[in-house]
């Protein structure tokens, strides 16, 4: 942790949502509703064009109690009152289960429609929920940086008006570009008022020539949303954020969202659409399980395994079956060695999931070991950056170089071309 | 660079000191305002709702509701802003959310610490919250033992509140953690104790200081490191004069009026003298907070006034607005700047607006310039023009302008 300079401090500020979201200063520029409203209609996404839905798991999901290694008796010890038995777990072989609430994504499995990556991580790893958050956000272990990597596929993407979509009320970093950032939508329904007032609200949102940074944005995010009105007027409305349940609220100080089904209805509904998007992101909070974890932790396994599966099935009914592509990852896995709480602190590598018609089922990377461990922890056997740069290839067709800093890492068996 | 003239100085003195303007309010001098508001450090405001016990752990929106309410109502009407707006940035600081916590009481106590303590000396409340009974349910530290440690509560102490990260090691975590082992809450009493068989006495090292740490000199240890004066200025920096940093002169400026002492009344006025509060970049996205509450001073509305119907509408607005007291969205607290300007949260601030500005009357284009302290830019005199004969709407348009949604 030394060496650690202001610059890093600057960036921790910037991600954990303590100072701004630094990329969206001055000269930034948001979505273009408009022509993504008029794309929808004239000119949809073409079928066979790529689509990357990313499912972020905050709070760092115990990749142990995820893809479990219930045969292993170093996993046994290390958490006795934790372990799942190998009779408890949904068999994948090579002495992995998964855990006992994903059962929907075991009958992916089973017709290979779901790829498991094992041990991913990143150099060095960092414990700190928020730095790990913005190193996975920002694609960035080694240096700072301000932009999320979707954020720069963004930029990259040019005039081209293709984009990148949220259903969070604030905008999450990996959408954060230098010129561009993603729109967020709300998941309930967007009406402004007719006469007027509601002509009068909109107006606020031309832009006024010599405006400071924040009041520009400010109008542009009145723009934004009356084209996001228009565009989603027949988009289905849902509460985002229910009353929680106690399960999820005891993992839940590292932050993240609930009612996760309703954010992928919505991107279901977008995408089958043809709105001209590539990239939406999703996500799912309560995993920060330092203590009674075991029916905390299935129960939101539970709720992604019902999500993804009602999505993929949704998915796979349309004419989009063979475009999606759907990642999920948390920051990071949790400790090898449960504490005292029946729960586990923060630790290091994890399993990221992809699904969809073009992945190929099954393991990919090695799983680390239980017993030759790094102060406890596992060690990471996957660079998260070969699947982004996977990802950026063969879905999003853009050239992972220049969004990922030449890292050279693929995971070439991970997607039919 | 540009500073903002007396006006728009004066404004920013009581939007980010205070909670807003109420009327009248903006035409006295900077230098008045700044000692009337930034001196005013007695406590004033409705007194909390009385609450049924809750001896066990529950979810009682009721409650919950009951105090988010309160202290809508309280920040809309207190003589003391400097007070609400200090309980508010550290419940920012020390975010610790009702999900979890699952105790109206324990939330109200945890706040009544925070508005005591909030503008005295940092060391007194440090020592409070790594002791507080919401705080030990919200980061496991009742479930924190000699026989194991758990680690949540000792990092994000470390990181978030008193350091910063990066300021601290791996293994300081985890000795950390051994040093705040064995504290219980006990949720009929409201109070926090440590149980002896469950603590570790054993000697535990910290950034190099070695002895039998218990949570009181763990405490005292990382307020006293030259770490944590520059962390608890600039997170105030942050949401005092803006997003850019402070300056490492103006840094040393702020560290120096902390002083040994550790003095948040001091850190807090020597900010609000610092020239670049004046400057024209130095702008700040509301947040959703103090967007509503500002809107209720200005317009002398109280939350408790409100139809329970309307009371729910209002939370509700603030929940699509991102933001709801006593609910931070994780132990970091709550984004800054641009972040909040989404088209999601647009939509629920003109919902929230027009039942604030329901039964607003006698207002032009003009007066609701000087009453909020703004000068409308061209285009947005042009958009408000077309409502001067309907004024709740054209209250509830104005105050979603650009001009007023940022405090510029």
């Amino acid at each position: 942790m030394d060496g650690l300079k202001p610059v890093t401090r600057r960036r921790f500020l910037t991600w954990s949502g303590i100072a701004a979201a630094g990329a969206l200063g001055v000269g930034a520029t948001q979505v273009n509703w408009s022509d993504l409203l008029a794309r929808a209609s004239s000119d949809p996404l073409p079928p066979g064009t790529g689509i990357l839905v990313v499912v972020t798991l905050y709070g760092g999901n115990d990749g142990l109690n995820t893809v479990i290694p219930a045969s292993d008796s170093a996993y046994q010890s290390a958490r006795p009152d934790l372990a799942y038995k190998p009779s408890e777990v949904l068999d994948l072989g090579e002495g992995l289960g998964l855990n006992p609430g994903m059962k929907g994504l075991k009958g992916l499995w089973d017709t290979k429609k779901l790829a498991i990556v094992r041990g991913v991580g990143y150099p060095q790893p960092d414990h700190s929920h928020f730095r790990s958050m913005a190193i996975w956000q920002t694609a960035s272990p080694k240096s700072p940086s301000t932009t999320g990597w979707l954020g720069r596929w963004l930029d990259a993407s040019g005039d081209d008006p293709i984009r990148a979509l949220s259903v969070e009320p604030v905008l999450p970093p990996l959408l954060a570009g230098e010129k561009t950032a993603g729109a967020s939508l709300p998941a309930s329904g967007l009406q402004i008022p007719q006469g007027a007032l509601g002509k009068a609200f909109l107006a606020l949102g031309k832009p006024q020539v010599g405006e400071n940074p924040d009041f520009a944005r400010a109008a542009k995010s009145i723009t934004d949303l009356a084209e996001a009105a228009q565009a989603l007027k027949d988009a289905k409305s849902h509460d985002p954020d229910p009353p929680t349940d106690e399960e999820r609220s005891k993992g839940g100080s590292a932050g993240g969202r609930g009612a996760l089904g309703a954010q992928l209805d919505l991107v279901a509904g977008l995408i089958e659409t043809g709105v001209p998007s590539r990239a939406y992101s999703v996500s799912l909070g309560g995993f920060d399980t330092h203590a009674d974890e075991r029916g905390t932790q299935q129960r939101l396994l539970s709720e992604l395994d019902s999500a993804l599966t009602a999505f993929t099935e949704r998915i796979n009914r349309s004419n989009r079956a063979n475009d999606v592509v759907t990642m999920v990852y948390s920051e990071f896995g949790r400790r090898v060695r449960a504490n005292a709480s029946d729960g586990t602190d923060h630790g290091t590598a994890g399993p990221a999931f992809l699904l969809g018609q073009r992945v190929l089922g099954g393991f990919h990377g090695q799983q680390p070991s239980l017993t030759d461990l790094d102060n406890g922890d596992l060690k990471p056997t996957t660079d998260f950056r070969d699947i982004y740069a996977t990802l950026l290839e063969r879905v999003l067709t853009t050239d992972p170089a220049q969004i990922l800093s030449e890292h050279p890492g693929r995971l070439d068996a991970l997607l039919t071309a | 660079m540009g500073f903002v003239g007396e006006r728009a100085a004066v404004r920013r003195l009581h939007e980010r000191f205070g909670l807003g303007p109420r009327p009248g309010e903006l035409n006295s001098r900077f230098d008045q305002v700044s000692a009337a508001l930034l001196g005013n450090v007695t406590p004033s405001g409705p007194p909390p709702p009385q609450l049924q016990p809750e001896p066990k752990a529950a979810k009682d929106p009721e409650q919950q509701t009951a105090i988010t309410v309160w202290w809508l109502d309280r920040m809309a009407a207190t003589d003391s802003p400097l007070v609400e707006r200090m309980t508010w940035f550290w419940h920012g600081h020390f975010a610790t959310s009702a999900q979890k916590v699952r105790g109206a009481g324990l939330m109200l106590a945890q706040n009544e610490t925070l508005r005591r303590l909030g503008l005295g000396d940092f060391t007194s409340l440090a020592q409070a919250m790594i002791v507080d009974p919401a705080m030990l349910i919200w980061l496991d530290g009742q479930k924190n033992t000699a026989k194991a440690a758990n680690e949540n509560l000792g990092r994000e102490y470390m990181e978030l509140f008193t350091l910063g990260v990066g300021q601290y090691s791996e293994q300081d975590v985890r000795e950390a953690a051994r040093a705040l082992t064995g504290w219980k809450v006990d949720r009929q009493t409201m109070t926090a104790s440590v149980v002896a068989r469950q603590h570790d006495p054993g000697s535990k090292t910290v950034l190099g200081t070695t002895g039998p740490l218990d949570a009181h000199s763990l405490v005292d240890l990382l307020v006293s490191r030259p770490a944590s004066p520059r962390f608890i200025a600039q997170r105030m920096w942050t949401r005092f004069v803006g997003r850019t940093p402070p300056a490492e002169d103006v840094l040393v400026r702020l560290v120096t009026a902390y002083g040994p002492n550790r003095d948040l009344h001091a850190l807090v006025r020597a900010i609000a003298a610092e020239p670049v509060f004046r400057d024209e970049a130095s702008t700040v996205v509301k947040q959703p907070v103090d967007w509503v509450v500002g809107v209720m001073r200005a317009f002398k509305i109280r939350p408790s006034e409100l139809s329970t119907a309307d009371q729910k509408k209002l939370l509700a607005g603030l929940r699509g607005m991102g933001q709801v007291p006593f609910l931070p969205p994780s132990v970091g607290g709550w984004p800054s700047g641009p972040a909040w300007l989404t088209t999601a949260a647009g939509m629920s601030r003109l919902q929230v607006a027009r039942l604030l500005t329901a039964k607003v009357d006698g207002f032009s284009v003009s007066s609701l310039a000087d009453l909020l302290g703004v000068d409308w830019s061209d285009r947005t005199r042009a958009a408000l023009s077309p409502l001067e004969r309907q004024p709740r709407q054209l209250a509830a348009v104005a105050v979603c302008a650009p001009e007023y949604v940022v405090s510029g």
